[in-house]
């Protein structure tokens, strides 16, 4: 048996999701084991003050608060679907941080069910963040970038 | 919520998708993890068949609840989770199909040996006034698409037909997409009771009773009860073989309801449609029986097939259910969104609450407005209609109209009381007490 990092990933917010604080998995040969907590045992009795359920992880998706400074442009996802950085694997990227964009450059494409959408910058200027992950879902609304605006 | 609460009862987890004006509400908050869709606007958030399909994809989902209303009976949905691999806790694309073609469920109800309401389809102007005439007036119009109480409309003279057909066939086109149109008898006397059924899809099917949604206004049900009141023990027996034996024709899957109108004045029953989905008012059904439906859903989808028998229900006692909406009674019945301030509902014995509104909850001026349901559940139906007359009286709500006066009336109407009432009901009651609607004083 082997885990991929994504399965791991998985483990991990399933078992901090859940009011179990440890999972061993030995299959194959291969063990793993996940404890919760994240201070170091010194003591047995770590594990046994840290039993208290954590609260549920904050939403995968990381949706800043929208920036107060009118001279930055956050630009929303038009839609739901996945966040593409290229026009397609292997490609570059439309942009990356510290470009300039104008306001009808494509920076990136959101796909749903196969059929790909193009996003624009929506502000001339430059690129200051790239908030979403290249093939993370982003939600409808989402900031997928902020664009510092020329003038 | 409803989903929810049992998902969570279940182990499950949850994730919703909801449009950005939903995105705070009380199930928001419930879920394991919350998506957003899309603008408050239905069209581009809950009826986008493959953005909430791709929403499950990504957030790996094992399977799609539709609830009800949206694209509950859309087939294309269920067609598109088929095609992907996520599970649709529902009724196959193809039963969909078939029932939501309100034409073709007739078809499939005479095939059934149910009987159907005298009516006809109509190509042209010509062949509706020729079916009328055999029907005869008053009949209604209504729209093949429609369905759950939408494009009806009733005409009175055969004069008037032509016009109005125009009409409905115009509506229908831009609120359902298909303009056609199929005539029915109006059945001055009647009373809609409809039989909720589960089905395995491999041809197994029971029933968990009827109920009785006659207090209607604008054929949208408001008040709801099991057992349906002075229905004769045969009478009750034939609509509960109909709903069965319709629904195993199809081999039905998941949870369903075979609606009928009954003719108090001929003693007679006809089906009036099928809903392929699970319904607002099945907490009455679950109450009496014990048995928690959307949870029959999840196995039956899970492929645990039918867990119950017939012999399996049994029901206990009289159950009745009041929709608590956001509008107006004394503009209309206009819909009242807004912020509700602060709410208290009521918790005594016998009585459960179905809502998402708590204290600071809006209600969003772009969807339906109901609020909560209210179910009474008592040994007998006096009882249980007491126990709903504390129940609502208990309410406090206030920022946003409701139509708890309306219920109130309802409740304390000897008609109502005495039970067996028809879909007359609340047209009589509302002219009866015209002078006397007013906001609820909380509202």
């Amino acid at each position: 048996m082997s885990l991929t990092a994504a399965e791991v990933a998985e483990l991990m917010r399933l078992v901090e999701q859940s009011g179990f604080d440890e999972l061993t998995l030995e299959m194959d040969g291969t063990k793993f084991s996940l404890r919760r907590g994240a201070a170091p045992a010194t003591s047995p009795a770590q594990s046994e003050t840290s039993t208290h359920r954590s609260p549920p992880p904050s939403p995968p998706v990381q949706n800043l608060p929208a920036t107060a400074d009118p001279n930055v442009h956050d630009l929303a996802s038009p839609l739901l679907g996945t966040f593409y950085r290229a026009p397609k694997p292997g490609a570059a990227p439309f942009v990356e941080v510290g470009v300039q964009v104008e306001e009808d450059t494509v920076v990136a494409i959101i796909e749903v069910m196969k059929l790909m959408n193009t996003v624009r910058a929506g502000a001339r200027g430059t690129v200051t963040e790239i908030l979403v992950a290249d093939g993370q879902l982003a939600e409808f609304g989402q900031t997928l970038m902020r664009v510092r605006k020329a003038g | 919520m409803r989903i929810i609460r049992t998902c969570r009862k279940l182990g499950l987890e949850t994730v919703l998708a909801t449009s950005t004006a939903d995105r705070d509400s009380l199930p928001a908050r419930l879920a394991d993890r919350t998506v957003c869709i899309g603008p408050p606007r239905p069209s581009d958030s809950y009826l986008k068949i493959d953005t909430i399909v791709h929403a499950a994809l990504a957030t790996k989902c094992d399977a799609i609840h539709p609830g009800y209303g949206f694209l509950s009976e859309c087939a294309a949905l269920a067609t598109l989770c088929e095609a992907e691999g996520v599970v649709f806790i529902g009724p196959t694309a193809a039963q969909i199909a078939a029932v939501g073609d309100k034409l073709r469920a007739r078809l499939e109800a005479q095939a059934a040996g149910v009987p159907v309401v005298p009516g006809s389809a109509v190509a042209s102007a010509d062949e509706a006034m020729a079916a009328a005439c055999v029907i005869g007036v008053p009949l209604l119009v209504k729209a093949v698409g429609g369905g759950g109480g939408r494009g009806i409309k009733r005409v009175d003279r055969l004069e008037d037909l032509p016009a109005i057909l125009e009409l409905a066939a115009a509506e229908a086109g831009a609120a359902f997409g298909d303009a056609r149109v199929y005539l029915e008898r109006f059945i001055t006397s009647g009373r809609h009771i409809e039989v909720q059924v589960l089905g395995d899809g491999n041809g197994r099917v029971i029933h968990l009773g009827e109920r009785d949604c006659s207090v209607q206004r604008r054929y949208q049900k408001l008040v709801e009860e099991t057992p349906a009141p002075g229905l004769s023990a045969p009478l009750c027996n034939a609509l509960h073989v109909a709903a069965v034996r319709f629904a195993q024709r199809l081999s039905f899957r998941s949870a369903g309801t075979v609606e009928f109108l009954v003719d108090c004045e001929r003693d007679a029953f006809h089906f009036l449609e099928m809903n392929a989905r699970i319904q607002v008012e099945h907490p009455v059904t679950e109450a009496v029986t014990g048995v928690d439906l959307i949870a029959e859903q999840i196995a039956i989808a899970d492929g645990a097939g039918l867990r119950l028998t017939q012999s399996d229900i049994q029901r206990r006692g009289c159950a009745i259910e009041c929709r608590v909406n956001a509008e107006d009674p004394a503009n209309d019945f206009r819909p009242s969104p807004g912020l509700v301030r602060s709410v208290t509902w009521p918790s005594q014995e016998g009585i459960r609450v179905d809502t998402h509104i708590a204290s600071g909850s809006c209600v969003p001026p772009f969807y339906d407005s109901l609020m909560a349901k209210i179910i009474a559940h008592a040994p007998d139906r006096l009882a249980a209609v007491a126990r709903m007359r504390r129940a609502v009286a208990a309410i406090r709500l206030d920022g946003v109209h409701t139509n708890l006066s309306f219920h109130e009336l309802v409740l304390a109407d000897r008609e109502f009381q005495a039970g067996a009432i028809d879909t007359g009901f609340v047209a009589r009651l509302l002219e009866r007490h015209a002078a006397v609607m007013e906001p609820a004083p909380n509202g």
